[in-house]
């Protein structure tokens, strides 16, 4: 393994670690707010690794959506939510069976994709500036999930424009 | 002439092989020195910029009470130094010599770490502000989005300050600055798109490049009639989201004391405005690299050129400061969903319609 590599991989398990940690504090702690904060940190952390991997749209792209808009709205509704700000809230409820099941399901479903997927490994590093060719990916092959998305969120901005109006 | 216009690329490589130099003796093996070589010139890089930031802010924070002071007819800083030019020292010696309190009923780790959560993505942007030519410290393929990445994410660390600080107008604050920056994103991100339209790239260099015909007539600025609008509506949204008056609700003093830096004191407050000064130096940065061609200009070398850019466009935040009101808080969040929102569609719209034209034009 050369130097570079050796650097690659440890770049790569210190932000796995930040992922992991931010996960951890995520699910783990009962104060609402600081799992949000929690999981802002595992949002960065996985747009760290996209950047390790010369992803850097989707890097960009995971940050600006996820970390400024997904994130962002669940603070609001933490903060708006009257009574879940208090800290120590009882970590089970009525549905921490229901959940568990369903979180299970999860993990063994995408364990058995992870497993069972062939994952090439190309030997060779993109050079080329890979963000024209997503657009136009997203103009001829995915033509219609691209619109279908587009019509939503139009339509979504629109709705805005008309509450504000009111 | 041609010294001072390569003053610092011309130091960067000389630095380059007096290090390659010096390894070349040492006996390691050629990637080791290879590695060795890139650390050591990106630390520099990186002290060149955590030097350049916090020397900035000075000037900035000693500009702005001299211009504003002059607009309102005052004298201003005038004790500390010949001109009160000593005034920014005395203030940091007084930001870090102050008692740091933490409220008792604070989140105190959030409390903590607000300030420095709000200061990394404003020093990460400077990874990808173009200071001259060949003077980038990283010419990302998605230069633009990564800005506007980075300036969302001061909103998480506005929120921690917020709520961390259990104090009602603390949180009065950051909802406040929450929504706004939000809201004023939205026609931000949508000018450039008609930027993105133009020259069909994100790389900040790129974007300078394409600018640099016609002696300075193609500047995007002068993309009639979409550029001055796009400029205009990405300068005032740019302004909102770096909360400069008349966009500072969220720390306007007449309503809420300081927002969400209520609870602050000493150099965690001192962090926050650092913070605040540096956005808004970025934001000149990015609208002078974005629409005025960048460092490009005649007789002066790129890095003057870009400061001068810049500073006029600071100097025109700071008059918008001296000049006029704050406004009211359902008034910014229409003026953003009412007047930017619509502006910036339609430029988008009017821009693609007009492409074959620009294009033809060489813009």
């Amino acid at each position: 393994m050369t130097i570079p590599e050796l650097l690659t991989h440890l770049a790569f398990f210190v932000f796995g670690a930040l992922t992991l940690v931010g996960a951890l504090i995520t699910v783990g702690t009962r104060n609402l707010l600081h799992s949000a904060l929690g999981l802002v940190l595992a949002l960065v952390g996985v747009a760290a690794i996209y950047f390790l991997l010369e992803a850097e749209f989707l890097a960009v792209v995971q940050i600006l959506v996820y970390v400024g808009a997904i994130a962002v709205l669940i603070l609001f509704a933490v903060m708006l939510t009257r009574g879940l700000m208090t800290a120590g809230l009882p970590a089970f409820n009525g549905q921490w069976i229901a959940a568990a099941g369903v979180a299970l399901l999860f993990f063994f479903i995408f364990f058995f994709i992870a497993i069972g997927t062939h994952w090439p490994i190309k030997n060779f590093q993109v050079t080329t500036d890979l963000t024209p060719k997503i657009g136009e990916q997203l103009m001829t092959t995915y033509v219609l999930p691209f619109e279908v998305a587009s019509l939503l969120l139009l339509a979504a901005l629109v709705g805005a424009i008309v509450i504000a109006r009111e | 002439m041609d010294f001072l216009n390569n003053l610092f690329t011309n130091l960067y490589d000389n630095v380059k092989v007096l290090l390659v130099d010096a390894l070349k003796s040492s006996g390691l093996p050629a990637d080791a020195q290879g590695v060795l070589v890139a650390l050591v010139l990106a630390v520099i890089v990186i002290t060149a910029i955590l030097i350049f930031a916090p020397v900035t802010f000075l000037a900035l924070t000693y500009l702005e009470r001299k211009l504003v002071g002059r607009m309102q007819n005052r004298i201003g800083a005038n004790r500390v130094g010949p001109f009160g030019l000593l005034q920014p020292i005395a203030d940091m010696i007084k930001m870090f010599t102050k008692e740091d309190i933490i409220p008792a009923n604070a989140d105190r780790l959030v409390h903590t770490l607000a300030p420095i959560a709000i200061l990394i993505p404003t020093v990460m942007s400077f990874a990808v502000v173009p200071f001259g030519r060949n003077m980038q410290a990283l010419d990302l393929n998605v230069g633009l989005l990564y800005i506007v990445a980075m300036g969302s994410l001061g909103t998480i660390a506005v929120f921690m300050a917020g709520f961390g600080s259990s104090n009602k107008f603390a949180l009065i604050g950051g909802m406040r600055a929450v929504a706004q920056i939000i809201s004023y994103e939205i026609p931000q991100v949508l000018t450039l798109v008609t930027i993105l339209l133009l020259t069909g790239t994100m790389s900040l260099q790129k974007i300078i490049d394409a600018q640099s015909g016609w002696g300075g007539w193609q500047w995007y600025v002068f993309a009639f009639p979409v550029g001055p609008i796009a400029f205009i509506v990405y300068f005032l949204s740019a302004l909102a989201e770096v909360n400069r008056t008349p966009f500072d609700l969220p720390e306007g003093e007449s309503e809420i004391v300081a927002g969400h830096m209520t609870e602050y004191s000493g150099m965690k407050f001192g962090m926050f405005y650092f913070a605040e000064f540096l956005n808004m130096f970025i934001v000149c940065m990015i609208a002078a690299t974005l629409f005025l061609g960048g460092w490009q200009g005649p007789f002066l070398p790129p890095w003057v050129w870009m400061l001068v850019k810049t500073y006029a466009l600071v100097w025109i935040a700071f008059w918008f400061r001296g000049t006029l009101p704050r406004f009211r808080i359902d008034q910014l969040m229409g003026f953003a969903w009412k007047v930017l929102v619509p502006i910036a569609l339609i430029n988008i719209f009017v821009t693609t319609v007009l492409l074959p034209l620009y294009n033809s034009l060489g813009f």
